[in-house]
């Protein structure tokens, strides 16, 4: 065994208070920092998951018009540029666009979209929604809906029509029921009700109505026209340069959900950041621990320090001798609060839960956090231990063996 | 040409401590010189510089001026780490009291210098300590920690250690100062064996003027100066 290994360890399992000392403490710092970025992480993920749940990462549209107001005569100045009154417009060459788009690295899948305004009616009751003309087949893969259905399936060809659970309560319909589309211009159509979905946002749940994509087109005036491309990415938070991409690339208009969700992001980065200073603060009240405990024991051991140099030991060794000391105590006291994290974690995920089951405080508990928690603590007892064996180094051994 | 049965030689060494009006010189001048295989006891009054000698003798201290050479090699040369290894190499430390390592056992503390020139501990430095603790009669305590020794027995320990490296020179200070008359007559007696045995030089600083006495050479130092050094013809 290397001989800085041996001493080190022997220092450690005879020096039973302090050792217990400061691996308490860093077992403490590890499952805080453990608990709490699993704890942080899961609220995170599922707050960002929720939000997509009915969002498309990306939403590729047709370009804002821009008024190009007429060269003015001499002496006369445009007061102001009255912006042009957009009406529902397609993506041109959408079928184009999508290809392009799918071939985008970090695209997962990209559908076309034909969205309007419309009246739901049945009998008497009638309700503004949101018409949603989609392909099927290709929309599932972008918004994850299979498993949201209630009631019925998600299936769109001819009259078919899939709609949220708060609509089907309002015009109180059901699978197998009819209902009629009409557009503000007038056109309209009856459709038969396929399925329910529960996309767990009332205001979607209320005003979606999914429609197949052909009926949209004809319904919104649309001809073969698609109005949007919703994009799913791998990387969530690749979506905004993605979206730049295909501004740049396609001169049209792509809005990520970041920068539709942009107050969400904020709040998300400002509890990422007072984590981060707790965590920071955690870490060094764990090095300080570390420094000052192996700094009393390098005191307390001057005299065999000062013995071991005069015996031959080199300073290098003897500053290794507590460095390594700090690592064990660092590597332990992750193994330790690793465990300790967890066990809070699971326990406060388990404290609370939703009518589901699903717990209301969701903790992410990944290899990489293991990984990063037993990195920082390593990292952290090794600086801690720096200044003590610097110490200990630098002892006059005839000094310390003649007066301790 | 050096003379190779010199293993220690001091020339014209002093040794100032303090600065400007506090300054004080504790070694004034010192020449000595100690063969291969000689027992020799450093003596003097309390505050005659006999520890400043021997720490600077030990390569744990440096002179204000002069020369210190261990076996023919100007030391003043060897930066801080040279100093360590070749002081490991070749010297060996008995200290009044024992400062074994009390975290170790009576094996464990006569290997840890072996270990330490090396890097790592192996079966070859378990035997040869087995073999140093049999050599001072401490073979049915190789497992005992210090605290489980009697003063005596951890001496004993401590004159394994300081000969693990098999040196050149054995520097003790006072290596029977805290034990009792029988107990003292015994740790002399055996310094006296492994010298005699193994050809080991020993230079032992006393107060006792009757240990002194079985020394083969007697060096008086008063006062930072060396002012008797003589042969002891008939030690007893």
């Amino acid at each position: 065994m290397p001989f800085e290994w041996f001493v080190a360890l022997r220092y450690l399992r005879e020096g039973r208070a302090q050792t217990a000392l400061i691996l308490g403490g860093t077992t403490v710092g590890v499952a805080v920092l453990v608990f709490l970025t699993a704890l942080i992480s899961g609220l995170q993920r599922s707050l960002v998951a929720q939000t997509l749940s009915s969002q498309a990462h990306v939403l590729v549209k047709a370009p804002e018009r821009v008024a190009r107001p007429l060269p003015l005569e001499a002496g006369l100045a445009a007061d102001r540029v009255q912006r042009t009154p957009d009406r529902i417009r397609s993506v041109e060459q959408w079928q184009q666009v999508l290809e392009a788009v799918e071939r985008i690295p970090g695209v997962v899948a990209a559908t076309p979209t034909a969205a309007g305004s419309a009246f739901a009616s049945r009998g008497e009751a009638s309700k503004p929604v949101a018409v949603r003309g989609v392909d099927d087949e290709t929309f599932g893969k972008v918004i994850e809906i299979g498993s949201k259905i209630k009631a019925g399936r998600f299936r769109l060809d001819g009259t078919k029509v899939v709609i949220g659970t708060v609509l089907a309560e309002d015009l109180g319909v059901g699978v197998g029921d009819k209902l009629r589309l009409t557009t503000p211009e007038g056109r309209g159509d009856n459709f038969l009700v396929e399925g329910i979905f529960d996309l767990g946002n009332r205001d979607v749940n209320q005003r979606w109505v999914l429609v197949p994509l052909r009926s949209a087109q004809t319904m919104l005036d649309l001809p073969g026209g698609a109005t949007t491309i919703e994009v799913r990415v791998a990387d969530v938070f690749a979506a905004d340069g993605i979206a730049r991409q295909i501004e740049r690339d396609h001169g049209l208009g792509a809005d990520s959900w970041m920068k539709l969700n942009e107050q969400l992001l904020v709040a998300l980065r400002s509890q990422s950041a007072s984590s981060y200073m707790i965590q920071a603060l955690v870490i060094v009240a764990v090095a300080l621990g570390i420094a000052s405990v192996l700094g009393v024991s390098v005191i307390q051991k001057s005299r065999e320090i000062g013995i071991l140099r005069a015996t031959g030991t080199p300073t290098g060794r003897i500053q290794r001798i507590f460095l390594i000391e700090g690592a064990l105590v660092g590597a332990a006291g992750s193994v330790f609060g690793g465990l300790l994290g967890t066990g809070f974690a699971i326990a406060f995920a388990n404290l609370a839960k939703s009518p589901t089951g699903e717990p209301l405080f969701p903790v992410d508990l990944t290899a990489r956090l293991y990984l990063a928690a037993f990195a920082i603590a390593i990292a952290t007892g090794t600086l801690a231990a720096w200044f003590p064996a610097i110490r200990a180094a630098r002892l006059d051994p005839a000094e310390v063996i003649r007066y301790g | 040409m050096a003379d190779p049965q010199l293993v220690l030689e001091l020339r014209e060494v002093t040794r100032d401590f303090g600065e400007g009006e506090a300054r004080s010189r504790v070694l004034r001048g010192v020449d000595v010189a100690l063969r291969r295989g000689e027992f020799a006891a450093l003596v003097g009054p309390s505050g005659s510089g006999k520890s400043t000698l021997l720490n600077i003798m030990g390569l744990l201290d440096r002179p204000t001026s002069g020369r210190v050479f261990v076996c023919g090699e100007d030391t003043a040369a060897l930066g801080d780490e040279a100093r360590t290894r070749y002081r490991g190499r070749t010297l060996g430390f008995v200290f009044q009291f024992h400062h074994l390592l009390p975290e170790f056992t009576a094996l464990e503390n006569v290997m840890l210098p072996m270990a330490a020139d090396r890097g790592r501990l192996d079966g070859s430095m378990r035997e040869c300590g087995e073999v140093l603790l049999d050599l001072v009669g401490l073979k049915p305590k190789l497992h005992a920690r210090p605290s489980q020794l009697s003063g005596g027995q951890a001496q004993r320990v401590a004159i394994a250690r300081a000969l693990a490296m098999n040196p050149r020179v054995v520097l003790a200070d006072e290596p029977t100062g805290n034990l009792d008359t029988q107990t003292s007559d015994d740790v002399f007696a055996m310094l006296r064996d492994v010298n005699r045995r193994q050809g080991v030089t020993f230079l032992v600083v006393t107060h006792d003027a009757r240990l002194a006495q079985r020394c083969d050479r007697i060096i008086d130092l008063v006062d930072g100066r060396i002012v008797s050094d003589r042969p002891n013809p008939r030690p007893a």
